[in-house]
């Protein structure tokens, strides 16, 4: 899986509010409709790597079922960073998509 | 921000497991609330999750900076794998403490003695002016240093020099009693020239220098400087001293300021305590008339090169000039011939960056030799550290194989490998700094006894430091590297194969083995040779026969009661003292003399025999009639002075054997007569020879035997000294205290120095006492090592070969049979290293001749038993190996196998 577009899913994934890795996790897993398997362990070093950043900021928590868990939140940059990655995205699957289509 | 993250890594480490285990604990939760079981639900989620230690490893590596970290691992493994092997640790730590330490402290001493430059403005633009070794030049010297009178200095001032030196100054240095009167109590005093200071650059640190205002014929009312230290001694640093006096050798001077911190003089090794300048050589009471006379040579010149002047065009502009000197400073009563001689003498130069020192004169060879001796120690020891690295690297062949075969780097396991030296090393140099530092104190004190006093700036500074830290980084890549090299070039396959012997099969690496062994025996060889000898010269310098009884006391006294005109007067005067001193308790006998023999004072002179026509040189004493007598030196013929040797009477002389034997080979030689070379147009005095009397030491006690003329007190008195040599009668103690007593009782004005010549003597026998004990201590080291490493080799091999010896004694060999094969083993090894050893030591020996007394560098003695001293070391330290060797029992090692 590319570095890059894993890290665009996790930024997207927080769009609608704060969340733990096991969500962020699931998220990507059955929003794809489970095309993308991502080995759910290499998302930390990922959320590590983006809080090193500062594009999301983290805290302790409590989830759904009463266990501790870290969560996520998107920084003012982590927006501005995944606006622009979502547009650098779709200008490269409209590209790619227009070299495929010329026969 | 990364050393921030650095320094959090281990918390952020917690964390991201705990974030691992709320994963776990969802995903598992969840997986129970779709139906499995608990167990299989834990299991999927841990499933699912992936390789949770991988993911907490990329975690960590982030947040790391990856060097430190690798290395600040390795750190704590190699201090934990130390701990565990104790012995090893401290032995490894303690011969490198040991061998750094000394080397440090040698380095020390030279770079203090010999190549530190003067805390002086400029140092290298500095150039002695001098007469070159050889010159033939006669008259009074103050010390071995070929100085200047002061007319020389004053005509080479009226040359025009000032194109090559933009500042010229003379020193001199002397003792004067700051006492007034009784035991005397000297301060170093530093002579100069009005412009000294200025050329030097040197600034007071409180009140002013002296000026070239100041150095004026006459004087005046003399300034006096102090040095920083003696301000501090004496004065309590306080700024009253300005305005104070300062007493010396009777005269008060007025001390005008001190100078800066740090400043000692020009000559390295001395320090003084008070400055004054040349002209006050004509206020002081003992005053030598040092200034007017034309063969005192005892000033010291240096000038400053101006820039694009070197030393040697400097030479060249001092020889063109020299005639012109020689021609103007011809001192009085000389020879035609001898004025022709004078005369041809050269001005030389010479650089004076690191100043001009009697005391590297001395100890310069000898300090160059003990860091030879002490590297070679360092040697040793750190080819026993890479035998027994090598011995650990071995014993951890197949971890390393392991680690190779999982994937780890060459490189890296050679960096944990040689993390451990460098642990070593480091421990080692700290506390080699610690030996350092008590070795130097004490051979500081050694050489202040000998030396007088002593001043060697001894702080650390970056030159020491720089040595140490190269020091101990190439002894630890010596010792280090090889044996991390050995350990990792082996294929895994053939460490892990089961019995592992395809390691120990591998004959590269115990070549290396061997050939450090042969390598410690060769260096221990040298070393112990060094050792022999150096304590061999000891024994023969402390053995010399002096000829006399040397234990007297000579007493110097001095003031101005003792120094009448009326040269009867004198007589008297001095008589009375000694006879005064005579009769006190515990005293035997009371002798004057001029100058005592091996004292440093001499007087020599051409002298004439009847019936030879050639003059030739002699020394000369005058001494009282009882001389003989009180020192025990017989009289083979004729007879000693006495009462009738009046000075009225007709003048005679008692001379030694040597000069018997040089200057009447074939004649008789009481009853005849001999005359010292005057100038012409001056009468000549014929001396009869009374007697002869057995050889005595005269200046040096190493030196040959010259030929000496004694002459009577009573006939002869010069000299503003009163010398005594006082007889004790038994004991020496408390002998000082009666003669101070007496001789108070008569005057107490009068100063009194004393010292017993046997101690002198011994004193200035310190060269040879430093080298004996010290190469001793080195040998003794270096042998101890070389044991340990033979001993530890061959213990290995019998390891090595144990199934070998097994088949062996199981095949019927006998055990002395296995004990004389391994034995064979270690006398080709340390017979190899012997070999080579003799060689190098031949050579060394050879360059270090100079230091050597009453034998050669070859003498085959001392190296036989060098030579069997290690050979019997080597024996035994393989015995015991050996002996394990034919005890080993065959069934135990080849089932084993």
């Amino acid at each position: 899986m590319l570095q890059g577009a894993l890290d665009m899913l996790i930024l997207r994934s927080l769009v609608i509010g704060p969340a733990h890795g096991h969500t962020i996790a699931h998220a990507i897993e059955h929003g794809s409709d489970r095309v993308l398997q991502v080995e759910h362990g290499s998302l930390y070093p990922a959320l590590h790597r983006l809080e090193d950043r500062e594009l999301v900021a983290s805290f302790w928590g409590t989830s759904e079922n009463n266990r501790k868990a870290k969560y996520y939140r998107l920084t003012p940059s982590g927006r501005k960073m995944l606006a622009a990655e979502t547009s650098r995205w779709e200008q490269l699957v409209r590209a790619i998509g227009q070299v495929m289509a010329t026969d | 921000m990364a050393w921030t993250r650095f320094f959090r890594r281990n918390r952020r480490d917690d964390e991201a497991a705990r974030e691992i285990a709320s994963y776990i604990a969802i995903e598992t939760d969840d997986n129970i609330a779709r139906g499995l079981s608990p167990q299989a639900a834990h299991d999927a989620a841990v499933r699912k999750f992936g390789n949770a230690t991988k993911v907490r490893e990329e975690i960590y590596w982030m947040n790391t900076v990856r060097p430190v970290d690798t290395i600040w691992q390795d750190l704590k493994y190699a201090a934990r794998l130390l701990k565990r092997d104790k012995g090893f640790a401290a032995a490894a730590i303690l011969s490198l403490a040991l061998g750094i330490g000394a080397n440090t402290a040698i380095f020390q001493l030279l770079d203090a003695v010999r190549l530190r430059t003067l805390p002086v403005t400029d140092p290298q633009e500095l150039a002695v002016i001098h007469f070159p070794r050889g010159s033939k030049l006669s008259g009074r010297f103050s010390s071995r240093m070929p100085f200047m009178t002061s007319a020389q200095v004053d005509e080479l001032r009226k040359q025009r020099l000032d194109d090559v030196f933009s500042g010229l100054f003379a020193w001199s240095s002397l003792q004067l009693n700051t006492a007034t009167g009784g035991e005397v109590r000297n301060a170093d005093t530093l002579w100069v020239s009005g412009e000294t200071f200025d050329v030097l650059g040197v600034r007071p640190a409180i009140g002013r220098l002296i000026t070239p205002g100041d150095d004026r014929p006459g004087c005046g009312s003399p300034p006096a400087v102090l040095s920083y230290a003696y301000w501090q001694r004496a004065f309590g640093g306080s700024p009253s001293a300005l305005g104070q006096t300062v007493r010396l050798d009777g005269t008060q001077f007025d001390i005008v300021g001190v100078a800066a911190p740090g400043f000692f003089g020009v000559d390295v090794g001395r320090q003084f305590d008070v400055a004054i300048p040349l002209c006050a050589d004509a206020l002081l009471p003992s005053s030598r008339g040092r200034i007017e006379s034309r063969g005192n040579f005892w000033l010291a010149v240096v000038g400053r090169l101006r820039p694009g002047q070197t030393v040697s065009s400097a030479t060249d502009r001092l020889i063109a000039v020299s005639p012109a000197i020689m021609a103007a400073t011809v001192p009085d009563g000389y020879t035609s011939e001898g004025q022709k001689q004078y005369k041809d003498n050269k001005l030389n130069a010479r650089a004076a960056s690191s100043g001009l020192s009697d005391l590297r004169e001395q100890f310069a060879q000898p300090l160059f030799v003990l860091l030879a001796a002490t590297g070679l120690v360092l040697l040793i020891a750190c080819a026993n550290l890479a035998n027994l690295l090598l011995a650990r690297a071995t014993a951890r062949q197949r971890e390393i194989a392991i680690r190779l075969a999982i994937g780890a780097s060459r490189l890296r396991i050679v960096g944990q490998l040689l993390i451990e030296s460098v642990l070593l090393a480091v421990v080692g140099t700290v506390l080699g700094m610690v030996v350092a530092r008590a070795l130097t104190t004490i051979l500081m004190a050694q050489l202040a006894a000998g030396m007088g006093s002593l001043f060697l700036d001894l702080s650390w500074n970056m030159t020491v430091f720089a040595f140490t830290a190269a020091v101990a980084g190439a002894a630890c890549l010596l010792f280090g590297l090889a044996p991390a090299m050995q350990a990792t070039a082996l294929a895994p396959v053939l460490a892990l194969k089961a019995g592992g012997r395809g390691i120990s099969e591998a004959r590269g690496r115990f070549g290396l083995r061997k050939a450090l062994v042969v390598a410690q025996v060769a260096l221990s060889l040298v070393l112990l040779i060094g050792a022999l000898l150096f304590g061999q010269t000891l024994y023969n310098v402390l053995s010399i026969d002096a000829g006399f009884d040397q234990q007297v006391i000579q007493v110097e006294l001095s003031h101005p009661s003792l120094q009448p005109e009326d040269p009867v007067q004198l007589q008297i005067v001095r008589e009375d003292l000694r006879q005064r001193i005579a009769a006190a308790p515990g005293i035997a006998d009371a002798v004057l003399v001029n100058n005592a023999p091996l004292t440093g004072n001499w007087r020599n002179e051409y002298v004439f025999a009847e019936g030879k026509p050639d003059k030739a040189l002699a020394n000369f004493s005058t001494v009282g009639p009882n001389y003989f007598e009180a020192l025990g030196v017989p009289i083979v013929k004729g007879r000693p002075f006495s009462a009738a040797d009046t000075l009225n009477a007709a003048p005679v002389a008692v001379v030694n054997e040597t000069f018997a034997k040089k200057f009447f080979p074939d004649r008789e030689v009481v009853g005849n007569q001999i005359w010292i070379e005057v100038a012409e147009g001056t009468p000549v005095t014929k001396i009869e020879v009374v007697g002869i009397s057995r050889d005595t030491k005269y200046g040096d006690i190493r030196e040959d035997f010259d030929p000496v003329v004694h002459l009577p007190m009573a006939q002869n008195s010069d000299g503003r000294l009163v010398r005594i040599l006082v007889k004790p009668r038994g004991r020496m103690d408390g002998v000082m205290a009666t003669i101070t007593r007496e001789v108070g009782r008569a005057n107490p004005a009068i100063s009194i120095e004393m010292r017993v010549i046997g101690q002198s003597v011994r004193d200035g026998l310190v060269r040879e006492r430093l080298m004996a004990a010290l190469s001793a201590a080195f040998g003794a080291l270096a042998g101890l090592l070389a044991a340990i490493g033979i001993y530890g080799v061959m213990s290995y091999t019998v390891t090595r070969r144990a199934n070998e010896i097994g088949i062996r004694l199981a095949m019927g060999a006998s055990r002395s049979g296995v004990l004389r094969l391994v034995i064979v083993e270690a006398v080709w090894l340390v017979g190899i290293g012997l070999v080579i050893g003799a060689a190098l030591g031949l050579g060394a020996a050879n360059a270090a001749r100079s230091l050597l007394f009453g034998l050669q560098p070859t003498d085959p003695v001392t190296i036989g038993a060098a030579i069997a001293l290690l050979a019997t070391i080597g024996f035994v330290a393989s015995y015991l190996p050996a002996r394990r060797a034919s005890r080993v029992d065959p069934m135990n090692v080849l089932r084993q196998e």
